[in-house]
């Protein structure tokens, strides 16, 4: 075991006083970096003057789209399913070859500002640019949702509320971030939060892999260390499959399709696409994209070690753990007023008991809870159905948790708390301004009022980010799944919406209008429609008591496709309606054919055309 | 209107910079392949066949799949912004 110094030499200080700190300082951080590079142009706000060096543009697209599922629920998940977690780690970056390969250069040299208007102009069509605003709005709110339960968790854990209330305060936190600044802004302040995120993760695994495998490199320990042989043995003793088996917690079909739909889904998410314009040529997109990749996978390699060793510390530390005491959550007249907190004591091999703290305060909120179901007065982690037989453990606090678990001190477990912060906010935000863009410039403009003044637009832009927090905040309390999962939808929403009409508009010249818009519709309506059948119960609660539909074709796969998966089938839906169609109607006009043809070289690109945007009142009205 | 289709050889004056097309189209499908590989062959459908080998004592298969295949991608990505920065001075069509 390493020592970690008290930093400053405050070592009593407490995790939940260096949250404080820290958490306030990287606020400052933030505030200062978007209030230095306000923007004076137009242009600017959307696409920070396509001035930013392709490095920058990647570290900043690495935070902007590595979220509280990268970086809080991911390592949890995977924690869980074992070598199954696969299809977080390579289809989340595995899209990202999609994304190099077949979008962003074109995208770059395209010259749009938005997905919507990229649609828009490629399919000469008003309506294809109003469905693809709309898939647009449907995607990052799914995405925010899963980013408010993580700002909620962060907060729920360090101000010892409950998870619902750390939700609300995370709403109000991420809207002010949110309507400050623009793209500019935004892109430096997220190139600061890569930095506190990516730090904040690799911190503790270094500090376990030291532990652990006796590497200070985790990728390193992972492969010559023998902890996957001790967490197989903890495994089998308990009578879960071995955590290096494939295919224990979800069938190959689905681990195919989940990693398929997230893959194309990352190629095809709207907030991502938008940071290839902020560079300054279609060769700067493209290394721009190595970079943000290269950026990520610091992370994702570091994830699964992670994982690997906080599922190791987690069953040694608690199975078999003695119960000291039981605070039975009852007050004097024997009213309940909450679950019982269990006080544990590991026992050690000479009989010395050691208390184990750093459970107290997450069962204080609920997020793990014992229940010594057998009374022997020991705690026991066998495994019952899918979980542990005596302990209900959130799959979303594992991250959080660990660096407590391993008796790492209070201002590590503090940068954890704050990058986990980092990385919800610095995805919010760019999927807000999407948000308030498909609303106000889109959708508004083309429903409901033509002529809308500029101010007004401005309006309705701050009242539609608004509402998509209170809409994502409500999702983020009734919890439809876990972090990784939600953020899993929106992906799969993006994969069946715009990776096929996007990477047919610039690889066949053919498709057309007719094709893109019924192949988006397509692709949207049955994956949000599966999705919403599978978990009509949890989405809305008030109206379903149970799932309408339980996942489809279980006879050729273990469990069905599951509504992670379903992503995968709606894009191939959407590539065949798309090709269908498009070749049973009217080829595309000439101009659009040729236009086609110049998107595919990289001479000749310009800066995004200069379009207006509810945005650009904020640069009038300062 | 006449309805071209997409690969039928066109009027060379219409699209001078086919050529240069073809051969980016050649490089993607080259490095698509070998993402496909990675990810769905080395690490969905063939990753029980690599487990049977061992990187010490851990399977290959899972190797892959949590950290070898998105060694890969990275190489991946970098290699085509190198091989495109050659062709586009090859064909003249750089910036």
């Amino acid at each position: 075991m390493i020592d970690f110094p008290p930093l400053l030499g405050f070592v009593e200080l407490s995790s939940a006083v260096w949250t404080y700190i820290f958490v306030t300082i990287t606020f400052f951080i933030y505030l200062y970096i978007g209030w230095k590079s306000r923007v004076k142009e137009t242009s600017e706000f959307y696409v920070a003057g396509g001035g930013v060096p392709a490095i920058a543009n990647g570290a900043a697209t690495a935070a902007d789209w590595m979220s509280a599922a990268s970086f809080l629920s991911m390592t949890g998940l995977i924690a869980a399913s074992g070598y199954d977690g696969t299809v977080y780690l390579l289809g989340w970056t595995g899209g990202y070859v999609l994304l190099a390969l077949l979008l962003a250069p074109y995208l770059r040299k395209f010259g749009q500002y938005t997905v919507p208007d990229f649609v828009g102009k490629r399919y000469y069509s008003e309506t294809a640019r109003v469905v693809a605003a709309l898939c647009a709005v449907f995607v990052s709110i799914t995405y925010v949702a899963g980013q408010m339960r993580g700002v909620g968790l962060v907060f729920s854990h360090f101000l010892a509320v409950q998870v619902e209330v750390g939700v609300v305060i995370g709403m109000v936190i991420v809207a002010f971030f949110a309507v400050l600044g623009g793209m500019k802004g935004i892109t430096w302040t997220q190139v600061a939060q890569f930095f506190i995120l990516i730090a904040a993760f690799l911190i503790p695994s270094i500090a376990l892999s030291k532990m652990l495998t006796g590497h200070y490199v985790p990728q390193i320990g992972f492969m010559t260390g023998d902890i996957h042989e001790r967490v197989d043995a903890l495994h089998a003793e308990l009578g879960f499959e071995a955590y290096t088996k494939p295919f224990t917690n979800r069938s190959q079909l689905n681990v195919f399709l989940t990693m398929f739909a997230l893959m194309t889904g990352t190629a095809g998410l709207p907030h991502v696409i938008v940071r290839f314009y902020t560079v300054a040529n279609v060769r700067a997109a493209r290394f721009s994209a190595g970079w943000a990749l290269l950026f990520i996978a610091l992370l994702y390699t570091a994830a699964p070690t992670m994982a690997l060793f906080a599922r190791y510390n987690l069953l040694s530390t608690l199975n078999g753990a003695k119960i000291v005491s039981i605070d039975e959550g009852e007050n004097e007249d024997g009213e309940k007023t909450g679950t019982p907190i269990y006080h544990l004591a590991a026992v050690g091999e000479d009989g010395t008991e050691t208390p184990i703290h750093w459970i107290n305060s997450w069962q204080v909120t609920d997020l793990i809870v014992f229940n010594d179901k057998d009374g022997d007065g020991v705690i026991s982690l066998q495994k019952d159905g899918d979980t542990f037989a005596e302990a209900t453990i959130d799959k979303d606090i594992l991250v959080l948790a660990t660096p407590e678990v391993a008796g790492l001190p209070g201002w590590i477990v503090a940068i954890v708390a704050t990058g986990g912060l980092a990385a919800a906010l610095s995805t919010a935000a760019g999927l807000l301004l999407v948000i308030s863009s498909s609303m106000a410039h889109d959708l508004y403009i083309h429903f409901v009022d033509p002529k809308a003044s500029e101010a007004k637009r401005l309006l309705v832009g701050r009242i539609m980010i608004l509402g998509a927090i209170v809409v994502a905040g409500y999702f983020g309390i009734i919890k439809p799944g876990f972090i990784g999962e939600v953020v899993a939808f929106a992906f799969g929403l993006a994969a069946a919406s715009f990776f096929p009409i996007i990477f047919l508009g610039i690889f066949d010249r053919r498709t057309n209008r007719e094709g893109a818009i019924s192949g988006m519709i397509t692709g949207i309506v049955f994956t949000g429609g599966y999705i919403l059948a599978c978990k009509a119960n949890v989405i809305l609660p008030f109206l379903f008591s149970e799932p309408l539909i339980t996942p489809m074709f279980a006879n050729w796969t273990e469990g069905g496709i599951l509504p992670e998966s379903i992503g995968a089938v709606g894009c191939m839906l959407n590539f065949v309606v798309t090709l269908v169609v498009s070749r049973l109607t009217p080829a595309p006009p000439e101009e659009i054919q040729q236009l086609v043809d110049n998107v595919r070289i990289p001479r000749g690109s310009h800066a995004p055309e200069a379009h207006f945007d509810e945005t650009d009142a904020e640069a009038d009205n300062p | 209107m006449s309805a071209p289709s997409d690969e039928q050889p066109p009027a060379a004056p219409a699209r001078p910079n086919l050529a240069y097309w073809r051969a980016n189209l050649v490089v993607i499908v080259i490095m698509m392949i070998i993402w496909a590989v990675v990810s769905f062959g080395c690490s969905v459908f063939f990753v029980e066949q690599l487990n049977a080998w061992h990187i010490g004592s851990l399977p290959v298969g899972f190797w892959f799949g949590h950290q070898g295949a998105m060694y890969v991608f990275v190489v991946l990505v970098f290699a085509y912004a190198l091989i495109m920065d050659q062709l586009d001075k090859k064909y003249g069509v750089k910036e």
